[in-house]
C-alpha cells in the first residue's frame, strides 16, 4: 500500500533512501568495528594470561 | 551514588551493557513507528504536496547535528576539567556520527529544495551554517585521528572543540548578516501559533525521539569501542616493556 | 618579549625565511583569476572584493606551519616554554611576527592588486582598512591552528583543514565592507564587527594556543 507521491515521488523517495542508507552505513561499521575491537582485546587478554 | 561514578570505564561498561539492548529496542521502536507513520499515513501539505513527508528525517537529523555538537562540547569541558577518560572517548565517539546526520540534513535538505525552491543549493544562512558544521566535523574528526598520543588528541580536540563552538557561533550570525535567506522558520516551537498543525507534529517528535536514542545507542556502542581500543593498547604496551 | 619579535622579524626576513613567498601567492591568485572568468570589467569590479580577501587569506594560511615548526625541531620552543616569560606572550609574539611579515605586506600590496581586478575607486580605502584590521585575527587564529599541529609530521594539510572554518567570519565581515564600501553602502557594521573579532582573539586566543603548545611539549 504505496501512499501516492505525485509529482514529488523522487524526491521523497530518494531522501528517505539516502538517510536509511547512511544511518544504516553509520550502525554497520560501529557495529563491525565494536566487534572487531573486541576480537583483538579477548585476544590480548588470552595472551597475557597465557604468558603472566 | 553519584553521575561521576560512570566515569569509572569499568562501571561504565558494566551500565551501558545492560542499558543498551533497551536503548537499542527503543531506538527501533521509535524509528520504525515514527518513520512508517510519516511516510504512509500523514496527508500531503497545500503548499508541499508530498515533499512534506521529508521533515520526518530532515528535521530530526539537522536537530541532532547540533546537538552532538553540544554533546561533545560538554565532555571535552568535563574532560579538561575532571579528566576522566570515559568522557573524552565518548566526545570521540560522537563526533563521526554527528558529521553523518550534517550530511543527511544537507542531503535530504538539497533534495527537499530542488522541487520547493528550484535550486539544490542555494546560499541560505541555514543552508551555509550547516556546511560550515560539516567543516568543523572533519577537521575535530582528523584531529583526532592525527595525533598517536590518546591523552594529548583528547586534550587537543577538546580545546578546538571549544574554540570551534565560539566560533560556529560566530558563523551562524556572520552568515546572517552576509545573506538572508530562502528557508522557513522553525517547525517546532513552544510558541503554539508557529508548529506545524497536529497530523504532522506527532510522527515528528516520535522521529525526533528515535534520532535522539539512535544517537544515545551509537555513542554508547562506540565509546564502548574506544575504551577496549585503549585497554588493548595499554595491554600491547605492557607486553613490549616485557 | 620585544626581543622575541625582533629575533622572529630577523628570522624571516632573512634569506630562506619565506618572507616574500605570501605575497608572490597572493599575486599569482590575483593574476589567475581574470584567466578564468574573463577580462569583462564588470564582472571583475563585482567579484574583486571577493577575491581580494580569498587570496589574502590564503596567502596567509601559505606560511602558518612555520610559525613554530622550525622552533619545535631545534628545540627553541621547548626553552621558550621554561623561559620566564608567560608561553601566552610567546604566542601573542609569534602571532604578531607572522603578522608583520603576511599580514602588514598583503595589506600593503592590497590596492595594487585592486587596479587588476577593477575594484570600484571608492574601495580603496575600505580594502586597506578592512585587510588592516581583519589580517591580525587571521595571524592570530592561524597560531592557534599552528599551535594545535606542532607536533606533527604532516601537520601543513592537517593544519588548514582545521583553520580555513575558523576563518569564515573573518572572511565575511571582511569582504563585506569592501563590497559594500565598493557600492557606496554604510560598511560601520562590518569593520566594527571585523575590528572585534581581531581584538577578541588576539586577547583570547593566545590562552588557547598557549594550552595547546604545552599539551604537545608534554
Amino acid at each position: 500500500m504505496m501512499p501516492e507521491l505525485g509529482k514529488y515521488a523522487g524526491a521523497v523517495l530518494s531522501s528517505y533512501g539516502v538517510s536509511l542508507a547512511l544511518m544504516a552505513a553509520l550502525v554497520l561499521l560501529s557495529m563491525a568495528r565494536g566487534a572487531r575491537v573486541r576480537r583483538q582485546l579477548d585476544e590480548a587478554e588470552a595472551r597475557r594470561r597465557d604468558h603472566g | 551514588m553519584s553521575l561521576w561514578e560512570y566515569a569509572n570505564p569499568q562501571k561504565f561498561m558494566q551500565t551501558s551493557s545492560v542499558l543498551l539492548p533497551f536503548v537499542s529496542v527503543l531506538t527501533a521502536v521509535c524509528l520504525v513507528v515514527g518513520l512508517v507513520w510519516g511516510f504512509f499515513l500523514t496527508p500531503e501539505a497545500a503548499n508541499f504536496g508530498s515533499t512534506v513527508k521529508i521533515i520526518y528525517v530532515h528535521v530530526p537529523s539537522a536537530m541532532m547535528a547540533i546537538n552532538a555538537w553540544v554533546m561533545m562540547l560538554v565532555t571535552s569541558l568535563i574532560w579538561l576539567i575532571r579528566r576522566h577518560h570515559v568522557s573524552a572517548l565518548a566526545a570521540r565517539a560522537a563526533a563521526p556520527i554527528g558529521l553523518t546526520m550534517t550530511v543527511i540534513a544537507l542531503i535530504t535538505g538539497a533534495i527537499w529544495g530542488e522541487p520547493m525552491w528550484g535550486t539544490y543549493w542555494a546560499w541560505d544562512p541555514r543552508l551555509t551554517s550547516f556546511l560550515i558544521l560539516f567543516l568543523f566535523y572533519l577537521g575535530y574528526i582528523a584531529l583526532w585521528e592525527a595525533i598517536e598520543n590518546p591523552d594529548a588528541a583528547a586534550d587537543l580536540t577538546s580545546v578546538l572543540c571549544i574554540v570551534g563552538s565560539v566560533f560556529a557561533l560566530l558563523s551562524r550570525y556572520a552568515v546572517n548578516f552576509w545573506n538572508q535567506g530562502l528557508h522557513q522558520g522553525a517547525t517546532l516551537s513552544l510558541d503554539k501559533e508557529e508548529n506545524i498543525s497536529d497530523v504532522y507534529w506527532l510522527p515528528l517528535v516520535i522521529c525526533i525521539a528515535g534520532f535522539v536514542l539512535l544517537f544515545v545507542t551509537l555513542v554508547l556502542v562506540r565509546t564502548r569501542t574506544e575504551i577496549r581500543a585503549r585497554r588493548i593498547k595499554a595491554l600491547v604496551a605492557r607486553e613490549r616493556m616485557g | 618579549m620585544i626581543a622575541l619579535l625582533l629575533r622572529d622579524l630577523n628570522l624571516a626576513v632573512r634569506a630562506g625565511g619565506g618572507f616574500g613567498l605570501g605575497l608572490a601567492f597572493f599575486l599569482i591568485v590575483t593574476v589567475l583569476v581574470p584567466f578564468g572568468v574573463g577580462p569583462e570589467g564588470a564582472i571583475l569590479s563585482t567579484i574583486a572584493p571577493g577575491i581580494l580577501w580569498v587570496g589574502a587569506l590564503l596567502a596567509c594560511l601559505l606560511s602558518l606551519d612555520r610559525i613554530f615548526a622550525l622552533d619545535f625541531e631545534d628545540g627553541s620552543l621547548d626553552l621558550l616554554a621554561t623561559a620566564p616569560i608567560p608561553l601566552e606572550g610567546v604566542v601573542a609574539m609569534k602571532a604578531a611576527a607572522h603578522w608583520f611579515t603576511t599580514g602588514l605586506p598583503l595589506t600593503l600590496a592590497a590596492p595594487v592588486l585592486g587596479l587588476l581586478l577593477n575594484l570600484d575607486g571608492a574601495g580603496y580605502g575600505w580594502l586597506v582598512a578592512s585587510l588592516a584590521l581583519g589580517t591580525p585575527a587571521l595571524s592570530m587564529i592561524g597560531t592557534f591552528g599552528a599551535a594545535l599541529t606542532v607536533g606533527l609530521k604532516r601537520g601543513g594539510l592537517l593544519l588548514s583543514l582545521l583553520v580555513l572554518p575558523l576563518y569564515v567570519p573573518t572572511l565575511i565581515f571582511g569582504a563585506e565592507t569592501v563590497k559594500r564600501g565598493a557600492d557606496g553602502m554604510a560598511t560601520g557594521t562590518a569593520l566594527m564587527m571585523l575590528g572585534a573579532i581581531t581584538l577578541a582573539a588576539s586577547a583570547l586566543l593566545p590562552f588557547a594556543a598557549a594550552a595547546a603548545i604545552r599539551i604537545n611539549l608534554r
